[in-house]
């Protein structure tokens, strides 16, 4: 039977599951989402359609689909295996992306609802001059939308090699085409409708599956929390998993370094484009406002059945059972599955976990072509008189550059550091992104000067940082593996010693946003009135289409 | 754009320098900048605790539950409360003030 199994089919390492089996119920996945997707689509019509879904779908189901959005492969199975491997700091992690949401439900949501139409862009350069600062939200929002998505098609072929069995590159390499391949026909046929209702298909499944396995851990333990936890203390050999400090707590600097990450979590989610271009696909603020309460629920709700799913992997399945399985700690929740409920439930959260990666990558696919089309082709390019069929046909052949350079960057990224990679979306996206948001929102004086220096200098601060910090270069090598943690290997030149530039890019970000205003006279009185009224009485806000 | 031409009658010029729309801005601000504060306070606390108090965070309250958790947990407790209290208070208070002004001005003038 062996020779009928492709030769790229080698069985993973730790022998759990059935690759066939976890392929089948992905491929029902994909056939009832495709089904769902070309039905959506045959409303496609005008720009609102494809960028914003028509504008009509309700509060509820567009915080469903901001979860499935938001709940990433990393975020799942990452925190998850965290929490599994290194106890109370990954709890820490699910906390910050949690908090994040309050900043985008008090004083970002409805506001930029208001005053947008498609894209994060739309409300930056409202009131300032159009194309230099559409071009700078337009870079920043592709920059964003470029390392998530890395991150999800590196993570990709990561799960290949954990959930299907394929552990060379090149099996791989054709599982993330195909998962590429996938995304472009997502985005393709069904625009911001059909993506929008892949995300909350996923989302719903992924929550049911978390709660499922949630239930079920506690139920082994009698439905006590604090047998569970003694119990993952025992399986880690003793280690303190139930106090801080065990992944950040090493050494003085270390601990900046969590401060700035957890500053970058925190005000970063706020600046996702990905995220913000979700509240153009409800009809009103006051839906966007219902959009971010669902997503805060159901959320704070996951991560909670997380904290229980990674000391549950923890006391069943054991920390050196996680850490000598392909996937290292992103293994934690699906060999948590496979002790619970064996092959089937394995399969189900597998698919489960594929499915999420490609309902965010077609998020990410659908907003870096908007803005490519409607920021850069349009307004900059064509200084807003390209037709709205032009837009969207420069949107879908964008779509398919974007899928292709995913496709590649994802090859070539495979077993790169996923969490870095999102890490490092989360601080462009809160230094470039969110200072000038804040300032075009809440400060009359704010001018061009102020938005392009803030996004320019958050941005470049926060890569320049990244490329000279030990994430790139220059981490100890380990004695175990014989490799360094770092990027490139037997190569040191990093001067910055914090994994995560937040701390000095996003303060730095808003004081140049400040000084750059202060130092311009420019100030459009009419636009700014125009912009105010409108993001804080909704007048003149988008409408929905109707068919 | 010929915005500055009509700027002397524009009708979002006039309504934002009006009282009533100088109102709805301070209910806002007034409401959410406070609530940003706290919430951000709380985090950052919380973020500083677990970094440069480990011991105390790690101090047990009963069985294997420790101040550490039951203080993460209060994160939750605490975003989903104020998400609640601002949800019922922009449904109730903001939003008809709001719908109200927004009527000042007309029917949209696109």
């Amino acid at each position: 039977m062996s020779a009928a199994v492709a030769p790229t089919l080698v069985p993973m390492a730790t022998n759990v599951g059935s690759p066939t089996l976890n392929i089948t119920i992905f491929g029902v996945f994909v056939l009832i989402t495709l089904g769902i997707v070309i039905r959506a689509s045959r409303n496609n019509r005008s720009a609102a359609d494809f960028y914003a879904g028509g504008r009509a779908f309700t509060g509820r189901q567009n915080g469903i689909a901001i979860a499935g959005d938001y709940l990433s492969a990393a975020s799942f199975l990452g925190i998850a295996g965290a929490i599994a491997l290194n106890g109370y700091d990954g709890f820490l992690y699910s906390i910050g992306f949690l908090v994040a949401w309050l900043v985008a439900l008090l004083l970002v949501a409805e506001l930029l609802r208001n005053a947008g139409k498609y894209t994060m862009a739309d409300v930056l350069s409202f009131r300032l001059r159009q194309r230099p600062v559409r071009m700078a939200a337009a870079i920043s929002t592709l920059a964003v939308c470029f390392f998530y998505l890395l991150a999800q098609m590196a993570g990709a072929g990561g799960l290949v090699a954990l959930l299907l069995g394929i552990d060379d590159k090149a099996g791989q390499s054709l599982v993330i085409a195909v998962v590429g391949v996938l995304m472009i026909a997502y985005v393709l046929i069904g625009g911001m409708k059909g993506t929008t209702w892949v995300q909350i298909i996923k989302a719903v499944l992924l929550i049911i599956g978390a709660g499922v396995m949630f239930l079920w851990v506690l139920g082994k333990f009698g439905l006590n929390l604090s047998t569970l936890l003694g119990d993952a203390v025992q399986a880690s050999g003793g280690k303190k998993v139930l106090d801080p400090g065990l992944q950040y707590g090493k050494s003085g600097l270390t601990k900046i370094d969590f401060i700035s990450l957890s500053l970058a979590l925190v005000l970063g989610t706020a600046g996702l484009p990905h995220v913000l271009m979700r509240f153009y696909t409800v009809p009103s603020s006051r839906e966007a406002r219902k959009s971010v309460e669902w997503a805060i629920w159901l959320i704070g709700i996951f991560y909670l059945f997380t904290l229980v799913l990674g000391y549950g992997a923890a006391a069943l399945v054991g920390p050196k059972a996680i850490a000598a399985a392909p996937g290292k700690a992103n293994s934690a929740a699906p060999l948590l599955a496979y002790e619970l409920g064996g092959e089937l439930l394995l399969g189900i959260i597998s698919a489960v976990a594929f499915a999420t990666i490609l309902a965010v990558v077609a998020g990410l696919t659908i907003t870096a072509s908007a803005s490519l089309s409607h920021d850069i082709y349009n307004s900059v390019i064509k200084e807003g008189t390209a037709s709205a069929e032009e837009e969207v046909r420069v949107a879908r052949i964008t779509a398919v550059v974007i899928g292709i350079f995913a496709i590649l960057g994802g090859i070539l990224a495979n077993g790169q550091n996923i969490a870095f990679l999102v890490a490092l979306a989360f601080a462009i996206a809160a230094s470039a992104n969110l200072p000038t948001i804040l300032y075009s929102l809440f400060w009359r004086r704010f001018n061009t000067r102020g938005a392009l220096w803030s996004i320019y200098g958050g941005l470049v601060t926060a890569l320049t940082l990244i490329v000279f910090s030990p994430v790139v270069s220059g981490k100890p090598v380990d004695a175990a593996t014989g490799k360094s943690l770092s990027m490139l290997q037997g190569t040191d030149f990093h001067w910055f010693p914090l994994d995560n530039p937040g701390i000095v890019s996003i303060p730095l970000a808003f004081v140049l946003g400040w000084l750059g205003t202060v130092t311009s006279k420019e100030y459009n009185a009419a636009k700014y009135a125009e912009m105010e009224v409108r993001s804080l009485t909704g007048h003149g806000a988008e409408k929905a289409t109707t068919h | 754009m010929s915005n500055d031409a009509r700027t002397d009658h524009d009708p979002f010029v006039d309504l934002q320098g009006s009282e009533e729309f100088a109102q709805l801005r301070s209910r806002f601000r007034k409401f959410v900048f406070p609530l940003t504060a706290l919430f951000l306070a709380w985090y950052f606390l919380y973020v500083l605790l677990s970094t440069y108090a480990p011991g105390f965070m790690g101090t047990k309250v009963f069985g294997n539950v420790n101040i550490g958790l039951i203080l993460g947990l209060g994160q939750f407790v605490s975003t989903f409360a104020i998400t609640i209290i601002y949800v019922r208070w922009a449904d109730r208070e903001f939003d008809p003030r709001a719908a109200a002004l927004a009527k000042t001005i007309g029917e949209d003038h696109r």
